[in-house]
């Protein structure tokens, strides 16, 4: 019964394990576009992980061959717990999708371990400019001195309120010069007007991206710098223990709490005032019941006057090993270009990455999206990675936010975790 | 033997795809997971000889320990089902019960349905604030814990869950058991004077030894391999995962969180060997207490 499909399962992986050879065979990087479109022939696999996304992935195709008429694109869609640990046993088999997503938080993984091809064709013969994009988001698509990735789109973060829910409290409505302190006062006179009626003054998630990233960044602290942690650094920690403040003051609900129902869900349905989060809950707002009532505006500013925040976008890479490396990268350059993000953007699909492009983004809910976009030109930093990302991103979940709220201060927490994760670090080769 | 002879390779060849399914799919797995375990693998194979260090980590690792009792305390609780199911199936099995066909569908339904979509309806019933279960509770005057974020809380929640998912399983086979029992044996014991309990007793319950021994060895096997409600019904993310984590989901985190498959390989072994000890028990003990008359 369940051990069969277990058994199988891992028979799956073991012959993929088996299959694996080495790195050597051809290097799709070199692979560059002819000039006659017409020539470009075969079969590609497309991998993506969102199905939201999937219309427009496909419209992206029917434009790609109105320009090359023999490739075959075919998507294969993996939801996203599954994307990575599927690509993971298709690598081990030489079987990687042409051309697939990547993340940040994967790209060194897989660049390290000669599973993509770099971008040196492409570029040499501009049919991709890393010009067109944030040089944020072109920094975490590189690895050892080479670019893999075409940046696909980017996400920032802002701050998200309730209109409505300040006005029922009576608290004056926040502005783009609010600092920290702003925030948590405010936070008070929310907890204190609408805390009975059980509305939380924040609806803030604990995440890493969305709460302590930013936090930790604008006050002049650091996630990763140099193959070292930053956990422990003094100014980190002040980051560290806003959110913590926040949590055991009883305006944000504890990571466990937050596991039960999602900050974000309780920020939708009218039970939170306000949050830091990305642009990738628009789609979300627009169907939520609190559609009308809700703005956005830059982040909080921390003590110093500072504000800031990480810059994360997926991007497109091809494989190492694809069997028509001509068709990829010829596919690869088109995702680049300013058609196929024009494409994305008026389908509402994601914020795309090439410059200039977002204003369908921008016009597609009538907040203040630009603020997300100005973030990104303005006061951006890059997301933090590493090489076996996932290996501290998981200490995180399990240490840094339920520590928040917590009896110990972060001034033990944060270095405990610095430990950790520099011995981590250390483990990468 | 000549007749045998002229058989040839040919019952053989009639074998073959059965024996090519079996050794592709699980012998050549086993020996491969077994090899791996000595070695230290990356996420993308090219994997270096590594002795036993994988299994000395294994050892001197926390998390592993309070990975078995987290998934005994599991295995344990989902086995209550098994005396849960011997009382509803013979209950069922009642002669001259109405719509007993609606109750056994009933009873069957949660093992038919996708094990991670019962987990998330779940997850909506577990919620602390807003959840079925806690305003059910309400009404009756206790104020519910948070179910799926408390430590214990949570692996009770995952396992009450397993047991309601078991028990329609349990009931199909206890049910065929049921119906092998001859009838002349309750008409000579109420003949006798036996109450129904003592008839439950003394010829039911001895009679569906076969099914039971069956249903605990199914169920243990089952038991250790925990992974998929756990991840559903609490998700990855949560701060109670640590202490609640089983066996297979250690396996996972390593293998595929942690990208060190050679250390995942040594926990997979581990489960094996934890599994086949618990079987081979069960099997020596069953003279004891089941009859097969």
């Amino acid at each position: 019964m369940r051990i069969t499909a277990l058994l199988a399962g891992v028979a799956l992986a073991a012959t993929a394990l088996t299959a694996c050879g080495g790195n050597s065979g051809n290097d799709a990087g070199d692979a560059k576009v002819p000039d006659d479109p017409a020539q470009v022939k075969g079969d590609l696999t497309y991998a993506i992980w969102d199905v939201n996304q999937q219309p427009a992935m496909q419209e992206l195709v029917k434009a790609f061959n109105a320009k090359y008429p023999n490739v075959k694109v075919s998507i294969s869609l993996a939801t996203f717990d599954q994307y990575f640990t599927k690509l993971k046993t298709q690598g081990s088999s030489d079987n990687l999708p042409d051309v697939f997503w990547m993340n940040g938080p994967n790209l060194q993984l897989f660049a390290a371990n000669k599973q993509l091809a770099p971008l040196d064709g492409l570029l040499e013969d501009k049919q991709v400019d890393p010009a067109n994009y944030p040089q944020a988001l072109n920094d975490l698509y590189s690895w050892d001195g080479k670019q893999y990735g075409v940046p696909k789109d980017f996400d920032t973060i802002a701050f998200w309120y309730n209109k409505k829910l300040f006005a029922e409290a009576k608290v004056a409505e926040p502005t783009a010069d609010w600092t920290w302190d702003d925030y948590k006062a405010a936070a008070a006179k929310l907890k204190a007007a609408l805390g009975p009626k059980g509305i939380w003054a924040s609806g803030d998630e604990l995440g890493n991206q969305g709460n302590y990233y930013p936090a930790i960044m604008s006050n002049g602290g650091y996630v990763i710098k140099d193959g070292k942690s930053g956990y422990g650094d003094p100014k980190s920690i002040e980051g560290l223990q806003f959110w913590s403040d926040m949590v055991k003051a009883g305006y944000t609900p504890t990571a466990a709490q937050n596991a039960e129902t999602p900050g974000r869900e309780r920020f939708f349905s009218g039970k939170a005032a306000m949050m830091w989060n990305g642009n990738w809950l628009v789609s979300m707002a627009l169907k939520s019941p609190v559609k009308n009532d809700l703005a956005i505006l830059p982040l909080p500013k921390a003590p110093n006057g500072e504000r800031k925040t990480p810059i994360h976008g997926l991007a497109n890479v091809m494989s190492a090993k694809s069997k028509n490396p001509q068709a990829a990268a010829a596919f690869l350059a088109f995702l680049g270009g300013k058609d196929a993000a024009l494409i994305q953007a008026k389908a509402g699909a994601a914020n795309p990455a090439f410059n200039g492009t977002q204003g369908d983004f921008v016009s597609s809910a009538p907040y203040a999206l630009k603020t997300f976009i100005d973030a990104a030109s303005q006061y951006s930093e890059p997301y933090p990675v590493s090489k076996d990302t996932s290996v501290w991103n998981k200490l995180e979940t399990d240490e840094v936010a339920p520590a928040f709220g917590g009896d110990k201060p972060m001034s033990e927490v944060g270095p405990a975790v610095a430990a950790k994760m520099d011995e981590a670090l250390g483990k990468e080769k | 033997m000549k007749a045998r002879r002229a058989d040839g390779g040919w019952p053989w060849l009639f074998v073959l795809p059965t024996f090519l399914g079996v050794g592709v799919f699980y012998l050549w797995p086993l020996v491969k997971t077994l090899y791996d375990s000595f070695t230290e693998t990356g996420p993308f194979g090219g994997s270096t000889w590594v002795g036993a260090e994988n299994y000395s980590t294994l050892v001197a690792d926390g998390e592993v320990y309070r990975a078995i009792v987290n998934t005994v305390v599991y295995t344990a609780i989902v086995l209550l089902g098994i005396p849960l199911a011997v009382l509803f199936a013979s209950l069922l099995n009642r002669p001259g019960l109405r719509g007993a066909m609606v109750y056994r569908t009933l009873f069957f339904l949660p093992y038919v349905a996708l094990p991670t979509a019962i987990s998330l309806v779940w997850r909506i019933i577990y919620n602390g604030e807003y959840g079925v279960l806690n305003q059910a509770l309400k009404v009756i005057g206790i104020d519910g814990p948070s179910w799926i974020t408390q430590p214990w809380f949570a692996l009770v929640a995952v396992a009450l869950l397993g047991l309601w998912m078991s028990i329609g399983f349990n009931m199909i086979v206890l049910s065929a058991g049921l119906k092998g029992i001859p009838g002349e044996l309750y008409e000579a014991a109420s003949l006798d004077g036996a109450s129904r309990v003592q008839q439950f007793r003394a010829i039911t319950v001895p009679l569906l030894t076969p099914s039971i021994f069956f249903l605990s060895v199914v169920t243990t096997i089952a038991g250790f391999q925990l992974f998929d409600q756990l991840f559903a019904l609490l998700g990855p993310t949560n701060p109670v995962m640590p202490k609640t984590q089983s066996l297979v989901f250690l396996f996972y985190d390593a293998a595929f969180v942690g990208n060190d498959r050679g250390y995942a390989a040594a926990i997979a072994v581990l489960i094996l060997a934890v599994v086949g000890l618990l079987t081979a028990f069960q099997f020596r003990f069953q003279r004891r207490w089941v009859s097969y008359d």
